[in-house]
């Protein structure tokens, strides 16, 4: 930490990224909190928003809002026009094959739930097995807990070792003849650990089992390729990349959506209703009853076009420093343990601090501007196995500094002195 | 609340470090556990009540700082008191972490209690607060468990 600041405006530019320009989109990382400049490290719960979305907000509610795929109107065609552009924009961010393989959700945990109701409950049955991970979060765990519950199937869970990653050995032990599913996180929001999903996706398919991919943490922060990946249907939410809450993907095989249940009936989601029966839309349209959220899924693509813009690839690189010298930094803190120290990891640290508990942490570290996470981040299970009720967690996005990673260092100080 | 020792006063840390009464009560006729699933807090007060009195009180479980200071320093207060009493300040406290009792300009019974009087304007932290009353409420109840999700 002494030597910090040397190093900083040079390090702040690392990866070609220039740090400072960017933060000039983010009009919020302007104001202050308690008096302090706002250093904001909770982008794992949610990252924030760039003039650039938010300009695209204001303008589709100004000129283009109407109702998608309906009207012959003017204002419908620029709507269904703009809608569809993001759908485009979203399968080239996934390097998916088709567009009809997005299908828009309300976020992460909606998507799981869409699979978990119509493929689970169409091709999951009594004394089937669906394998987890010991570091889900609770959105990839309580549907399928609900569906074990209403089928009779069960949960296998791959366990982790204490740096947080997952032993590979013992998640090919785990499958049988009746395993039909694997649900699995890119990257774990608690522990920040990146999971070796390209293998683990070719072990279940070698066994012929399915995999869905929660990459509400990965598609952030590094680039993913759906078609490399090879995986069968992948995840993410939309306000966790700067775009808006209430818009999220669920991307999948189109060989798999195809033979897929819809999940919601209503409007859309219909080529022809009778009262005698009514003949599903194709895809993307027959999961995608009622209307959608139309502007937060523009929203939504303009944050991917943001994001793109500046590349993933520095992207990451530039958490991937700040990671290093906050890891680096915090070593030498008295008490503080840090929870998740796997090899490959994306830029979040969990922590905790001798018997303080978290929330205090959050507390005091709230009195000086800085806003991270303290609780058990929806991932329970993770809590348990690391025998702590709860962690701090700092989450750092491109947008942070490494002023701000000192920042949060100072206030970890502050807070030993109230608690000496 | 820019200063954080506001909240986290000497004696608010004093019984952190120290908690008072910690422990199961052996002879505890009543007990209730009381849980704040947002934060994991998560304690168990045990009562001693003879006739209309508290005559024995303590707790024990894994709580923040807030939490822990406020259930040690009810323990000090109810004891000895009527069950009338100790259920007055139980009122008395979450009106005052809720903004609705100005311990300034109203009457009270709390004394060293409003220590905690600046967590009303830590929305987050109010639960941590109150939680050991709502479950020593429960405790006087018998009721079998108490979630600070369902109380507020």
């Amino acid at each position: 930490m002494s030597n910090a600041p040397l190093m900083k405006s040079e390090k702040d530019v690392s990866g070609g990224l220039d740090v400072i320009k960017v933060r000039e989109d983010f009009p919020i990382l302007q104001r202050s909190v308690h008096g302090r400049p706002l250093v904001y490290l909770d982008n794992a719960a949610s990252s924030q928003m760039p003039r650039q979305v938010i300009d695209r907000l204001v303008y589709y509610q100004t000129h283009e809002h109407a109702n998608v795929h309906r009207g012959v109107h003017t204002l419908s065609q620029l709507a269904s026009t703009a809608f569809e552009d993001a759908r485009r924009t979203a399968q080239h961010f996934l390097g998916a094959r088709e567009e009809r393989e997005i299908i828009f959700v309300r976020g992460a945990t909606e998507a799981i739930n869409l699979v978990m109701n119509s493929y689970g409950r169409a091709f999951i049955g009594e004394g089937d097995e669906i394998i987890l991970s010991a570091m889900e979060h609770h959105a990839n765990i309580v549907p399928w807990q609900m569906l074990c519950q209403e089928k009779g199937a069960r949960l296998r869970v791959i366990p982790m070792d204490d740096a947080g990653e997952l032993l590979l050995d013992e998640y090919e032990k785990l499958f049988n003849a009746r395993t039909r599913f694997v649900a699995l996180s890119h990257v774990s929001n608690a522990l920040g650990t990146i999971n070796p999903v390209r293998e683990m996706v070719a072990t279940a398919h070698a066994h012929g089992v399915p995999v869905l991919l929660d990459g509400a943490q990965a598609a952030p922060h590094i680039p993913v390729d759906v078609q490399a990946l090879d995986c069968d249907f992948y995840v993410f939410s939309g306000h966790k990349l700067c775009g808006p809450t209430g818009s999220g993907v669920l991307y999948g095989k189109a060989a798999l959506l195809e033979k897929m249940p819809p999940w919601q009936g209503g409007g859309d989601m219909i080529l022809n209703v009778t009262f005698g029966r009514t003949t599903y839309n194709e895809l993307p349209y027959k999961f995608e009853a009622g209307t959608p959220a139309i502007a937060p899924v523009i929203g939504l693509g303009a944050a991917i076009n943001y994001l793109t813009a500046i590349g993933l690839e520095r992207i990451a690189a530039h958490e991937q420093a700040l990671l290093e010298y906050a890891t680096e930094a915090v070593r030498d803190i008295e008490g503080l343990c840090i929870i998740g120290t796997a090899r490959h990891k994306a830029a979040v640290l969990s922590f905790t601090l001798g018997d303080i508990h978290p929330h205090d942490i959050g507390t005091i570290l709230d009195q000086h501007g800085i806003a991270v996470r303290a609780g058990h981040h929806c991932a329970q299970p993770v809590m348990q196995r690391f025998g702590v009720p709860a962690t701090a967690r700092a989450s750092f996005a491109f947008y942070n500094t490494f002023e701000e990673v000192d920042a949060l260092l100072k206030g970890i100080h502050e807070v030993r002195k109230v608690f000496a | 609340m820019a200063d954080p020792r506001a909240l986290y006063q000497e004696v608010i840390l004093d019984h952190n470090k120290k908690p008072r009464n910690y422990g199961a009560l052996e002879d505890a006729n009543r007990k209730a556990e009381g849980h704040n699933p947002v934060c994991g807090d998560h304690l168990t007060v045990y009562l001693r009540v003879e006739g209309e009195q508290v005559q024995g009180v303590s707790f024990e479980g894994h709580s923040c700082a807030i939490c822990k200071a406020s259930a040690s320093m009810m323990t000090t207060q109810v004891k000895g008191k009527s069950v009338a009493e100790a259920e007055t300040l139980v009122q008395e406290f979450r009106d005052m972490i809720t903004g609705k009792l100005d311990v300034q300009n109203q009457s009270h019974h709390l004394g060293r209690l409003t220590v905690f009087a600046g967590v009303r304007e830590l929305p987050s932290r109010v639960k941590c607060a109150v939680l050991p009353w709502h479950t020593l409420h429960a405790a006087f109840t018998a009721q079998e468990s108490i979630s600070t999700e369902k109380e507020f």
